[in-house]
């Protein structure tokens, strides 16, 4: 369809939108919950994108963090426990055009989903991919999560949690065709907006694990690293992120790490504390699987009639010719 | 190479002499056949070649697989036989019919499976391998001659043939080529045209080149020249040819096919056994018209991936049988809740839980209708012909969407396995779904405004300005946000419920097969059409007063269907599923777990409908339907006497 020009005008003037475009509802997160830190970042990189909220959605699986699309004003897929990251495979398969983000938590993606989250690394899809990880299961009130630090007391561990966690970084980076992985934390927004950014716009699937407080359940937790700045460990370089120059006034302990160096990457990944936060890893030459399999072609009603008839052909018994049907049997 | 190239080709093979023996063939109106061998000798090829063969003249056809479980069972081994049956006549077949009337078999074992599975006609024609009489292993010779004379002693027509031998006077592996050579023979016995037989050849190789072609057509050549000279009968089943086109496909391909001619473009799927051949084709071909074939990592995950391929685009499909069928459904009522369009295919195979993978059976419906957890409504159809699953996808897409309701689809492993020509299909542009809607939604408009007549509601697809909103599997008003209200729990129910009687009341009563009243109607559905319906057949034949009628629909039950079961004196349903046996000493009126359809026919309509099924893993037979009808005929007439 053309255009007159002042169609377009307006059009463009339509397409600017403000961070109540994208805002929808009153989030009934906790006081303090770090979900409510990613949801304004998220909510500023659309702004600062210029994304169009119906050429975006947000898909969820279950948990705190999976109500995360009700209080986007786009498209959003609150789905069932941990199948977010097949339900947007789905999605950006029949839809390439759409900007896919993926909200899911450490028992959503890391336990009840965890053989998605590893086959979903493998298709390398491209979608922006959050992990909150609280720690903990908030949703159905405190049980021990597969990230729940080893000696934690929960309504299922009320002697201390039995198993060391597992590392979500390292598992991300040791996953065949793995192409971004980074780590926030929710109590510093500047490097969580530039580090949603970063991966909104890496082509392939990107996953960050953002480190969320879970003021509820364990207020504790994380203090320590809230009040100490060098128990973070900032990644810093120019093929990465750069940190400002006011934040580096605060966090003090910075790293050089280029994100192409894959094994550096996972020394990184396996070192809890201080935490490391920055780009681990980024690889833009990685294959998406969408473009593999040739996702969102034209398909025309000639073509599907051409290309069925063709398979008609190969299981059709013609009628016999005329002559034929005379020639004696040998 | 196409079809003229092949019919030059074929004629410049120099033939060999033609058989001076002029028997003369004797004329039947059908035979049943069998060819069976080691997994990997190539008797299913050689049956379905045989099939195609007679498709092409003009007779009914109808193939089954014979399939061992395992990939490779050990060779000669009784539970080994691989191998196709072919039910040939002269009119049109609709079922795989009773036993066999001849085999070939290339080892007395894989034979001895199907004697004792018992197979065969007592007077069954056996032709069999006799290599094995002079093997140089004694204990092989010992079990080939012991087995030969009891098949004798038995009174099957047992004629030994020297294929091996026969075909290493033609090539050097005799391994590769007997069954061309069975084929044949088989085109001798059965006068079968045999011009269309070297095309078939050069057909099914002509991917292999000349090289491969030119040996197995001069097997074949041998196999019949040798069964000309070397045998004393000949028959000749006459055939009507058709005036149309015929498509000659099982199961699968006619269901891959239907995923194609119904516009839909992914399929998501995990490998199960049988579904898995119709995903196999498609995944060949989907791409040919811009489709994608999903191999997801696990069968909930392809259910998901189908979900959210279809939420945000065209309505998607899953194709699975019962174990992953089972795996999928809390996405499915997900599905549901959300109200988003999708076709589930469930090929079933025996069960429960890993059951018998390679056999039919018909158990799956009550988790196809009440599967998934609180009430989650669907539409369930099962095909019942091979055409059937072709034009099904079709429908079930177009209901899917009309409906925004996920549609089940069953068909089974006779079905999936099963070859019957069908009219070729005119290709028809409304079969296709339309492209995905991505015009602005009207201000004020809501993603779930249910209508209260139909419970009906416009989707809102991804794309569509104005249209945003988050679709969730947590209950939901009209504007699909989380409602924790009891009325709106009860509203949203309600909807999604109607929804189901808006399509029932589009539906028509199924037809009748037979008289519109008398003593018995029989009620089926599924892959059993054709052996009811040929069983009735007869049975009014021989004057019983008994008819037919065949579910397509099963959630809702079509309209109708009351008034049908009221004009005959007993309704009964066949199926290929359980019920508890009226003679076993703890059954009772009470306690007595009837068939699936029988079950919820009672449930619905308040009539004693009976049943009988039997879950052998294989198709029913319309002889065994004949018993059952005739005991059930006599039994009611007891009944009225005394």
């Amino acid at each position: 369809m053309t255009m007159t020009a002042t169609q377009c005008l307006l059009q463009m003037y339509d397409e600017h939108y403000d961070l109540e475009d994208y805002q929808s509802g009153v989030p009934r997160w906790c006081t303090g919950c770090g979900d409510n830190a990613i949801l304004a970042a998220v909510q500023r990189l659309c702004r600062d994108e210029n994304l169009r909220p119906e050429k975006t959605a947000f898909i969820s699986g279950i948990g705190c963090s999976s109500r995360f699309p009700h209080y986007m004003k786009t498209y959003g897929f609150h789905g069932i426990h941990g199948r977010a990251l097949p339900i947007a495979e789905g999605v950006k398969m029949a839809r390439p055009d759409l900007h896919v983000f993926v909200n899911t938590g450490d028992g959503d993606c890391c336990s009840i989903g965890a053989a998605h989250w590893i086959h979903a690394i493998r298709y390398n899809m491209n979608m922006t991919v959050l992990l909150h990880d609280n720690q903990i299961y908030g949703l159905t009130k405190m049980q021990a999560s597969p990230t729940t630090p080893l000696g934690t007391k929960s309504n299922t561990t009320p002697r201390g949690s039995y198993l060391a966690p597992l590392n979500p970084l390292s598992i991300t980076l040791g996953v065949q065709n793995v192409s971004f992985v980074a780590q926030a934390v929710d109590w510093i927004p500047e490097m969580l907006y530039d580090i949603i950014k970063a991966a909104y716009h890496h082509k392939g699937f990107s996953f960050i694990r953002i480190v969320q407080r879970c003021p509820e359940w364990l207020p504790e937790m994380f203090e320590p690293w809230l009040h100490d700045p060098n128990r973070i460990l900032v990644l810093n370089h120019e093929n990465g992120l750069q940190v400002s120059a006011s934040l580096s006034k605060v966090y003090k302990n910075l790293q050089a790490h280029d994100p192409s160096d894959l094994n550096r990457a996972r020394e990184i990944a396996s070192n809890l504390d201080p935490v490391p936060v920055g780009i681990l890893y980024r690889n833009p030459d990685v294959p998406r699987y969408e473009e593999v399999r040739h996702a969102g072609q034209m398909r025309s009603t000639d073509l599907i009639e051409k290309g069925l008839n063709a398979e008609f052909d190969k299981f059709t018994v013609w009628p016999q010719e005329t002559e034929a049907q005379t020639q004696p049997v040998m | 190479m196409n079809d003229t190239s092949i019919k030059q080709f074929v004629n410049e093979i120099p033939r060999q002499a033609r058989s001076p023996a002029a028997k003369k063939a004797v004329t039947l109106k059908e035979h049943i056949v069998e060819i069976i061998s080691d997994s990997g000798e190539g008797a299913q090829r050689c049956g379905q070649s045989l099939g195609s063969i007679a498709a092409r003249m003009g007779n009914g056809i109808w193939t089954v697989e014979i399939i061992p479980a395992e990939i490779r069972p050990p060779a000669r081994s009784v539970a080994g036989a691989s191998g196709n049956r072919i039910r040939l006549g002269s009119e049109r077949i609709t079922n795989g019919g009773d036993n066999t009337d001849l085999i070939v078999a290339f080892n007395e074992q894989a034979l001895l499976g199907r004697v004792r599975a018992g197979e065969l006609k007592p007077d069954c024609t056996i032709l069999l391998e006799s290599m094995w009489r002079d093997n140089k292993d004694p204990k092989i010779t010992a079990a080939y001659i012991e087995t030969c004379n009891q098949l004798v002693a038995a009174g099957y027509k047992v004629h030994e043939v020297p294929m091996e031998r026969e075909c290493l006077s033609v090539v050097a592996d005799a391994h590769r080529g007997k069954n061309m050579f069975a084929l044949g023979m088989l085109c001798s016995i059965y006068s079968l045209d045999m011009q269309l037989a070297r095309e078939q050849i050069a057909l099914t190789f002509g991917k292999k080149g000349q090289s491969i072609i030119e040996p197995n057509i001069k097997l074949l050549e041998a196999g019949f020249t040798w069964a000309e000279v070397n045998l004393d009968f000949k028959y000749r089943i006459p055939a009507v040819r058709s005036s149309e086109p015929q498509i000659v496909a099982n199961g699968n391909t006619a269901l891959a096919l239907g995923v194609l001619a119904s516009g839909m473009d992914i399929c998501a799927m995990y490998p199960i056994t049988p579904a898995t051949s119709a995903s196999h084709y498609l995944s060949d071909v989907f791409e040919k018209v811009g489709g994608i074939v999903h191999q997801a990592e696990d069968e909930i995950a392809a259910c998901a991936f189908a979900i959210g391929a279809s939420y945000a685009g065209k309505c998607a499909v899953t194709i699975t049988s019962g174990p992953g069928y089972s795996l999928k459904q809390e996405g499915l009522g997900l599905a549901v809740m959300a109200e988003i369009p999708l076709v589930v295919v469930n090929v079933q195979r025996g069960g429960p839980s890993t059951g018998l993978p390679t056999k039919a059976e018909q158990g799956d419906l009550m988790a196809a209708i009440f599967g998934s957890h609180g009430d989650a409504p669907k539409v369930v159809m099962a095909a019942s012909t091979i055409e059937d699953c072709f034009y099904s996808v079709i429908t079930a897409r177009k209901i899917a969407e009309t409906f925004n309701m996920v549609v089940v689809l069953l068909t089974d492993a006779n079905l999936a396995t099963s070859q019957q020509p069908f009219p070729r299909p005119q290709f028809n542009k409304s079969w296709l779904a339309p492209p995905v809607d991505q015009s602005a939604i009207p201000a004020g408009a809501k993603p779930y405004d249910w209508d209260a007549t139909t419970g009906l509601a416009r989707r809102f697809i991804p794309g569509q300005p104005n249209g945003m909103h988050t679709v969730t599997g947590l209950t939901h008003d009209r504007l699909s946000h989380v409602a924790y209200d009891a009325e709106i729990n009860e509203e949203s129910i309600r909807a999604r419920s109607l929804k189901l009687a808006a399509l029932q009341k589009t539906l028509k009563t199924p037809p009748l097969f037979g008289d519109e009243k008398g003593d018995l109607l029989i009620i089926g559905w599924g892959s059993t059409k054709g052996a009811i319906e040929e069983a009735v057949e007869s049975m009014r034949a021989e004057g019983c007063k008994v008819s037919s009628m065949h579910l397509r629909f099963l959630q809702p039950l079509p309209p109708g269907i009351k008034e049908v079961m009221q004009r005959f004196k007993k309704v009964m349903t066949i199926e290929g599923n359980w019920s508890d046996r009226p003679q076993d000493e703890l059954i009772d009126e009470t306690n007595r777990r009837y068939s699936a359809v029988a079950t919820l026919l009672r449930a619905r309509y308040l009539i004693d409908v009976d049943c009988w099924s039997e879950v052998m893993g294989q198709p029913i037979k319309p002889g065994t339907i004949c018993r059952v009808i005739r005991d059930q005929l006599k039994k009611q007439a007891e009944a009225e006497q005394s």
